[in-house]
This record gives C-alpha cells, structure tokens and sequence, in this order.
C-alpha cells in the first residue's frame, strides 16, 4: 500500500483498517474504504456517515474515473479523508484537490516544493467544483 | 468579440508559466516523455514524425487582425514562415522546437490567445458557425455561447482526464455550416415560445466508427447549460470504455447504451449536479453576448455591385455569400489554390488577411472546419477592393464548396498516425478538375481526404471521400460516397477496392462523370447519388 505523502488535513488520520469496495457492506464497523476506478462511487453513499476515510485507487494516471468518484462523494457531503493513491502525478494534484481529495498517497513520491508551486499558481478557476475556490463568474456578478 | 478581462487573462498568463514549469522539469529529466505527454497534448503539442508541431486555439474561429498578425508572427519568429488552418478552425505550425515554446505562448497570450486544451483526453476547443452574427439564418448568435462552454471547460478538474477527446460545436442556423452533429456534443440553439434554449445532440462523431448524434434534450435553456454539459461529460467519464482507445469516444457509450439509456442517465445526473450551483447567473451569458453585439454597420449602403471585370464576377458569385445586414456581404477566402496544400497560408498572406479584415471587415476574421478564412462583415461597395488585394496576394480562387475546395490532413507528409499521404492526393485531384468552367459545372461536391481512419480529414463527411490506407507497406486509397457534414448530415459508403494514388484520381473522375450523366435539373453529386445509389457508380469505376 502507498503512504501518505502530503495531508491537507489537521485532523488525526483515521488508523482504521481499510476494506476494499466489495467488502463495505457485510462490515458494519468499517470506518475506511477504498474503492477502484470501475466501483460506483454513488454506491458508498449510504455508508459514508460511518467512513473517516474514503480511498480512490488511480491505477493508471491516466485513468480519470477518481476525479468523478470524488466529487460524487463530496456531493453527497462526505468531510471525512479523501485520498488519492497509486499513479498520481505532481501535475495532477491541483485538479484533485478541486475534485475534493484532500490527501495523497503517490506511489512514487511527489516533489513537495513543485506540488506547492502548482498549487498557488492560478489565483482564479473558471468552474465550481468541490473545493472553495470561488468561480470568476461569481466574483463578476457577486 | 470577446475581450478577456483581468480574470481570464490572469488563468492564461498562469497556464504559460505552468508549461514553462513542465517544459523546464522535462528538459531537466525531472518527468519522463511517457508523463510529460499527456500535459503537453493538454497544451496542443504534438510530436509528429519531423518535430514538434502545436496547434493553438482560435475559439469558435472568431479572431480580430491584432490576433491574426501575431498568428503571421509566430509563422515567421517559430515555424518556416507558413501555417496550417485546420477542420477544428484552429492552426498549426509543423516546426516548432520544444524549448521554444513557453516563449511562443507568452507572446500568444499578450494578445489574449493560447493553446490550452488543443489536443489530449479533454474538452476541445469549442467550435462554432462561421458565418455566426453575419447569417440571415440564425436564431442568434451561438458564439455566447461557445464562449460560456469555453470557459466552464477550460482546466475543468473533472474532465482533463477523459476516456478520449471531446469535441463540442454550436450553431444556431437549421443549416449546418460546422458539422455539429459528427461532434461528441452537437449543441443547435433554438427558440421555444420566444426564449432562447440549446438543442443536444450527443455521441456523434467520425474517426474508425462514424456516426451521427442522436438527439438527446430538445431544449436545455440558458440558465442549466453548463449543468446538463457537465452531467452529459459525467456519465461519460465514469462509464465511457478505457479497455480499448479505438472503442473510448462517447459515440461508442451511447450506441452501447442506447441513446434512450444515456439520455435517462444523464437526466438523473442533470437533477443531481443542477443542486450544485455550478451554473452562473444568466448575467454572465449577458456580459459575454454584449461583447458580440452587431458592428456598427452603416445604413442604407447600395447592394449593387458592378460586375464588369468577369474575373471578379466569377469570384463574387462562387465565394460571396449574403449577409444579414443590406449592403453588406460575407467573403469568404479559399486557401485551396490549384496545386497547393489545403489549409496553409504564409506569415505575409496571413498579413493580408488580417489587414483586410481590419479596413474591410470590423476587424473580425473567421476559420472554417472547411480550412478557409472568412471576411464576415464586408459592405458591397468595397467587394472589388478586397477581391483585388486578394487576387494579387494568391489567395483570390473562387472555389468556394467546388470539387477543389479540399479538406485534407496533413498525414504522411506530418503526421506520425498516418497511413498515406493526403497532401499530393489533394494535390493532382485539384489539378485534374483546375479548369473553373468543368469545376463550376459540377456545382457543389465536397471532397474530403483522410491519411489515416482517424478522419482528420472528415472523408466520412464528404460527398467524395477518400480514406489512405496501409496495404503491405504500400499506400492505398479507398473511395466513399454519399457522406455529408452539412443539415442533410450521412456517413459515406465504400465504393470496393482501393486504389494507388494515381488510380484513386482516376477513379473520381469516374465517378464524377457518371454524375454529370445521370444527374437531373439542379442535382448536387450528392443528390444524384441518393437518388440512384452505389450501382451505377460502382460500374463506371471498375466496370
């Protein structure tokens, strides 16, 4: 399994044991899950008031099926952990952080002083998504 | 026009310094050739087979003189002093060196230009009707629109990772003059009970599986557009394959599911995502749609035009079309000269465009999916100026929709996916037809050439179509007919068996013979073929 390189969380990561996609539903307790690119995000969300964290496998970097599992399951107002694991690149963490993943766990590390200059490089976004980032149109027209 | 204010040009002006990071790390080592592909395709640079070639967006093909002269500049300063207008109405330069190009695009985005999302698995540049707010015909003006959809796509978080490409069009004209339904998303703007909405038409497009966009909401109005975009992009990221790249285009989900399928999973999405706010207030359409008012046309200009040197008479007829507004016409500048290469124009015939466009035009020029340029706004009276500087800068040929008014890719000659050279095929059936008067004759026939089943070069779409194939080390052609990407939108059929690239001339005018046979009064080959079918065809070719 991948560690978790960089955190954007101050709270205490959960130590709970992750069970995969399949497993949630007979695991009453579980408290952590991951899922792979082809499970249905949407499913989770029955489960998500008992998760603390909720783990999106990227494969293939190229693979985008995480980002809509992440905003699926932001949307349905999950503010557990949600991380990003396997091949994902330093190019890529800006656009997951808009997704909603709020740590990541590359499995080859990531060069923390270029995640931080790609993170402050665009003062402005054209879209709503599911991070705070205010949208230009909406500073157009308040 | 649009004008970007302090927001877009600060998002542009990031993106340059965000690829000269990439290019940077790249040249360093830092990242290696199989990730630094998928950022630079995100930013339009390709590797082909002599070098790098980058292609840079003109949204929806609407450009100012200011923008055209840089694309002159560019030519000059990076490339070998030509460029490529391409079927996306955008350009491309075949020369381009690497560590070159963070410089390039900074010049490009001093005159609020870029190449953002010009290729790679996301939401392409937005393409449009190029005869947008100058046709008699629309219901409005569909660039708002595209501009909207521009900047929603623009690094949208979810879709930069796609199962393939995505390509959108809007038009707003029962003729389509931009093939929007042989798009992912087709988007027709209509009026219902007086209001503005958007027609979708989702899953169409051309490449090794063509096919034609199934009508997915009749009306979507202004205030859900970028919701029911989003939610059409969601179901596709989250079930389009990515098992097979020839099998990921949306068109293969939809015919998988079912149009009715996709359509109910997008309407369950649509209710979901239109609770997320993600749509601006109908204000922002009205900020943009301001920047598109009508130019100051005068009144009352005469809409005589004095016909008496023929060679001008030839031109205006073939490449003049009417305009919305009285005393003013829409030019449209062919850069299809008999024996040249489909699309390309040099830095100083770009120059000319672009000072024409700013003494004659209101400042505006147009790319076609057909790769011609377009004058939108010009008064009649000054036709014949504008045809003389024309004329004398080589780009005057009045072929405008004749058989020598090619589509054609650049394969071989460039492009490292191809199986055939498109170039000299274009080349030699344009010299066979280069009489005007048997071109003229013939009338309408749009003949579209592919290098590879990748349809760059719309062959699907043509009326005659041509497709170069690989066959045992040696190029061959196959012919269609019967496609269009026009309102009377089809796919072409394969007449048999290929031909060499002599053979395959030989063989359109074969066919085209046969049309000037079997037609009937005010028959376009098209029609003709219809009418009758392969058979007759078939037989004038191999018989």
């Amino acid at each position: 399994m991948d560690k978790v390189q960089i955190r954007f969380r101050s709270d205490t990561p959960s130590t709970a044991p992750i069970v995969s996609f399949a497993d949630i539903a007979g695991e009453s307790n579980a408290a952590a899950v991951r899922i792979e690119p082809g499970d249905d995000a949407r499913a989770l969300i029955p489960y998500l008031g008992q998760l603390a964290l909720v783990e999106i496998s990227f494969p293939a970097f190229r693979d985008g099926r995480g980002y809509s599992a992440a905003r699926i399951v932001r949307e349905a107002g999950f503010a557990g952990e949600l991380r990003a694991t396997g091949d994902v690149l330093v190019d890529q963490v800006p656009l997951m952080r808009r997704c909603g993943f709020d740590s990541f766990a590359p499995r080859v590390p990531l060069d923390e002083a270029v995640v931080a200059v790609s993170l402050a490089r665009y003062d402005h976004v054209y879209q709503a998504a599911a991070d705070e980032a205010v949208p230009v149109w909406k500073l157009r027209h308040g | 026009m649009y004008q970007y204010d302090k927001f877009d040009q600060s998002i542009v002006d990031a993106r340059v310094e965000e690829f000269r990071d990439q290019v940077k790390r790249r040249l360093a080592g830092e990242i290696t050739e199989d990730q630094f592909k998928p950022l630079r395709l995100m930013n339009g640079l390709y590797l082909q087979l002599h070098a790098y070639m980058l292609r840079v967006a003109i949204p929806y093909g609407t450009m100012d003189s200011r923008q055209m002269r840089m694309l002159a500049h560019i030519a000059r300063k990076y490339d070998r002093d030509y460029g490529h207008f391409t079927t996306r109405q955008n350009i491309q330069y075949n020369w381009i060196k690497l560590d070159e190009t963070p410089d390039l695009l900074a010049e490009l985005a001093t005159v609020e230009m870029h190449a953002i999302q010009t290729s790679g698995n996301c939401i392409r540049n937005i393409s449009s009707d190029q005869y947008a707010g100058a046709a008699a015909d629309e219901v409005a003006d569909p660039r708002p629109w595209a501009e909207l959809l521009r900047q929603w796509s623009t690094f949208h978080p979810e879709f930069s990772y796609l199962p393939r490409k995505f390509k959108i069009a809007v038009i707003a004209a029962d003729e389509d003059r931009a093939a929007m339904r042989l798009h992912d998303i087709g988007i027709q703007l209509v009026k219902r009970d007086g209001v503005l909405g958007a027609k979708f038409f989702v899953g169409g497009g051309m490449g090794r599986t063509p096919m034609i966009a199934p009508e997915i909401r009749d009306f979507v109005p202004a205030e859900d557009l970028l919701s029911y975009t989003e939610a059409c992009l969601r179901v596709y990221n989250r079930y389009g394959r990515r098992d097979n790249m020839y099998k990921a285009r949306i068109k293969i989900l939809v015919h998988e599911l079912g149009a009715a399928e996709y359509k109910r999973q997008v309407e369950e999405e649509f209710i979901h995502v239109k609770t997320l706010g993600i749509d601006p207030p109908v204000a922002e359409l009205d900020r943009i749609s301001a920047f598109f008012a009508p130019p100051a046309f005068e009144a009352g200009l005469s809409d005589t035009v004095d016909r008496s040197d023929p060679d001008f008479a030839v031109w205006l007829d073939q490449n003049v079309k009417p305009h919305k507004q009285g005393g003013y016409a829409i030019v449209n500048i062919s850069l299809k000269p008999i024996g040249g290469i489909p699309g390309d124009a040099s830095s100083a015939q770009i120059d000319v465009m672009a000072d024409l466009a700013e003494r004659y035009s209101f400042d505006e020029l147009r790319v076609t999916h057909a790769q011609n340029i377009v004058l939108p706004h010009v008064a009649k009276r000054d036709l014949y100026a504008v045809w003389q500087a024309l004329d004398a800068a080589e780009l005057a040929s009045p072929n405008l929709d004749l058989i020598s008014d090619i589509i054609a890719c650049p394969g071989l000659d460039y492009c490292s996916l191809a199986n055939a050279r498109s170039i000299p095929v274009a080349q030699k059936i344009a010299t066979r037809f280069a009489s005007l008067e048997r071109q003229r004759d013939l009338g309408e026939l749009k003949l579209k050439i592919s290098g590879c089943i990748n349809a760059c070069g719309h062959h699907h779409a043509g009326h005659i179509g041509i497709l170069g194939v690989d066959k045992k080390g040696v190029e061959n052609y196959q012919l269609t007919l019967g496609g269009s990407g026009a309102e009377d939108v089809s796919i072409g059929k394969i007449t048999g068996p290929g031909f060499d690239e002599d053979g395959i001339v030989d063989a359109v005018e074969k066919a085209v013979e046969k049309y000037r046979e079997l037609r009937a009064d005010g028959e376009r080959f098209v029609d003709t073929y219809r009418r009758v079918g392969m058979e007759p065809f078939k037989e004038a070719i191999y018989g």
